[in-house]
């Protein structure tokens, strides 16, 4: 079991999401970064969709009341476990009665702690993720808090764990942003991009877009440039998905994430690929994107590096936890 | 990268396919063309139905006019999928409204129906007869959406339509009977919500622990009954 010492706002178990359940207007919710919870997973030797935290406000204190396996993965941070320096990307054994403490992240925006034999809360519609809006999943259906008392790893889980691997913005090449200062992320044109003039096209391409300060789980607000049409629509209620790119008659796109509504009505621009979701999940309010267009099989052919390197780094760390 | 399907097999009649779109690798967005109205809403519950047994649609939410395929994984042919989904749409029957029979009792007006003055002001009606036009209604659940276990409700009488607030109220009480636009609906959970509430009803519209988690479902049908009014 893990206590909870200090947790601000909105940090959350959350597992690989709720899916199907969309039709019961219920949003998927799930981990930000899926392939660094999946990763923290993998190394634990866990199934990719055991649940974890998502940590996102800072500091966050937890203290182990029994010997277990965690790792930490997600934004590049600093952590200390009973006093000594734990490595981002990292498994390690952590004893009864030590105190894992974590910083604020130096670049990204979430940590993700998991745990050998993943965090045991009730699965509530095939999922153990939190449904902040709805208020059921994960612990009681709310943020952890101070005091409250987690069950993890119920299973025994043997090996060696201390050991680390790159992380995926490292490991994967095209990951990687050639400006520091703008992320790119990879769309593909949608539902209405044909409605919008070429100009707001061209300004959709070209535009450094600021993630602005109300950008929460449920979406992120984009500033920087206007796209309006020249002859409104309005669409009938529709089901969304993560990573639409909408159009709201102010003009200021508007990005779906993880606690999105099921429906929409805004005009469609575009869509993230599966492949860059989870980067855009570790962007801050106040950072910024460009769009680069891709064509569908090239959105598809780009998760196969991401499968990869989930796929490697399961398979070494089985060979590490063995040694 | 949007596929239109321009032509369709012409059995006899000509009529247009719908629109049929991407949302990522993982989305397709089915839309009906044309205006609304109840046949072609039944013939999306149809198409969904069907398509919901397809081989890697995980599911196929159903929205106003239109659905959305979520696949498991990216379709190998989208181009061929997109042509199978319209030939579907020109043969399949519209479904009636042959859901179960879902009576609401309302309270109306009173301390959770806070905006009724604001709608009698708005549609010139006494609050009586707002009360009447909206009980006497039969309504048909279209979609579930937006939040869980929320219906879209078609079937409001036009004198009450109203528009929705453009300042949502703070914390609205789940089970607030309310009207946005020309629909009206039961607020499932307790929060924002910028339609006008004219009442309130004790029914659970959601639970997460129930095996059907959603009270309503498409082609259910809605009646509101007068528990009790408050003026």
């Amino acid at each position: 079991m893990i206590e909870i010492l200090t947790s601000a706002a909105f940090n959350t178990i959350q597992d690989l999401g709720r899916h199907g359940a969309r039709r019961f207007g219920v949003s998927t919710s799930g981990a930000m970064d899926p392939v660094a919870l999946a990763a923290g997973n993998a190394l634990l030797g866990n199934d990719d969709d055991a649940a974890g935290i998502e940590i996102q406000t800072f500091p966050f204190r937890l203290r182990f009341q029994a010997d277990a396996a965690f790792a930490l993965t997600g934004a590049d941070h600093a952590t200390t476990l009973a006093g000594s320096p734990v490595r981002p990307w990292w498994c390690k054994r952590a004893g009864a009665g030590d105190i894992l403490g974590i910083e604020a992240p130096r670049r990204g925006a979430r940590v993700y702690a998991t745990f050998a034999g993943g965090i045991d809360v009730p699965r509530v519609l095939g999922s153990r993720s939190t449904h902040l809006r709805a208020g059921f999943g994960g612990l009681e259906g709310r943020p952890l808090q101070a005091g409250d008392v987690i069950l993890v790893g119920r299973r025994e889980v043997a090996g060696r764990f201390d050991f680390g691997v790159a992380p995926p913005d490292v490991a994967i090449v095209d990951a990687a942003p050639a400006d520091d200062r703008v992320l790119r992320i990879r769309v593909m044109r949608s539902g209405e991009y044909d409605l919008f003039s070429e100009a707001m096209q061209a300004t959709f391409w070209s535009t450094r877009w600021k993630i602005s300060a109300h950008s929460d789980r449920s979406g992120y607000r984009l500033t920087g440039g206007k796209l309006t049409l020249d002859t409104p629509v309005e669409l009938r209620s529709h089901g969304v998905v993560a990573g639409v790119v909408q159009v709201p008659p102010a003009g200021e796109p508007i990005i779906q994430m993880s606690d999105a509504n099921t429906a929409g009505g805004y005009p469609k621009m575009a869509a993230v690929i599966q492949a860059d979701l989870w980067r855009l999940g570790q962007a801050t309010p106040g950072s910024f994107i460009a769009f680069s267009e891709v064509s569908y099989q090239d959105a598809v052919a780009a998760m196969a590096p991401v499968n990869d390197y989930l796929a490697g780094l399961r398979a070494v760390a089985e060979l590490y936890r063995a040694l | 990268m949007s596929i239109n399907q321009p032509s369709a097999p012409l059995v006899g009649t000509i009529e247009k396919s719908p629109k049929i779109s991407l949302i990522g690798t993982l989305a397709m967005l089915v839309e009906a063309p044309g205006d609304f109205d109840l046949v072609q809403q039944g013939r999306i519950w149809a198409l969904a139905d069907a398509l919901s047994c397809w081989p890697n649609v995980q599911e196929a939410v159903i929205g106003v006019t239109n659905v959305m395929l979520v696949f498991d994984e990216p379709p190998a042919d989208i181009g061929m999928l997109g042509a199978s989904i319209v030939e579907l749409w020109h043969r399949v029957a519209s479904r009636k409204a042959d859901g179960k029979i879902i009576e609401i009792p309302v309270i109306y007006g009173g301390e959770l129906g806070f905006d009724l003055p604001a709608v009698a002001k708005h549609t010139g009606l006494s609050a009586r007869d707002i009360i009447r036009i909206h009980s006497e209604g039969d309504y048909t659940v279209c979609a579930v959406a937006s939040s869980p276990g929320f219906g879209y409700l078609h079937g409001l009488d036009p004198r009450i339509h109203m528009p929705r607030k453009s300042v949502p109220s703070l914390n609205m009480r789940a089970g607030s009977v309310t009207i946005g636009g020309m629909q009206t609906g039961v607020a499932a959970l307790t929060s924002p919500n910028g339609w006008n509430a004219i009442g309130w009803a004790s029914v659970v519209m959601f639970d997460a622990l129930r095996e059907q988690p959603s009270l309503m479902l498409p082609g259910d049908r809605v009646r509101f009954r007068i528990d009790r009014i408050e003026l």
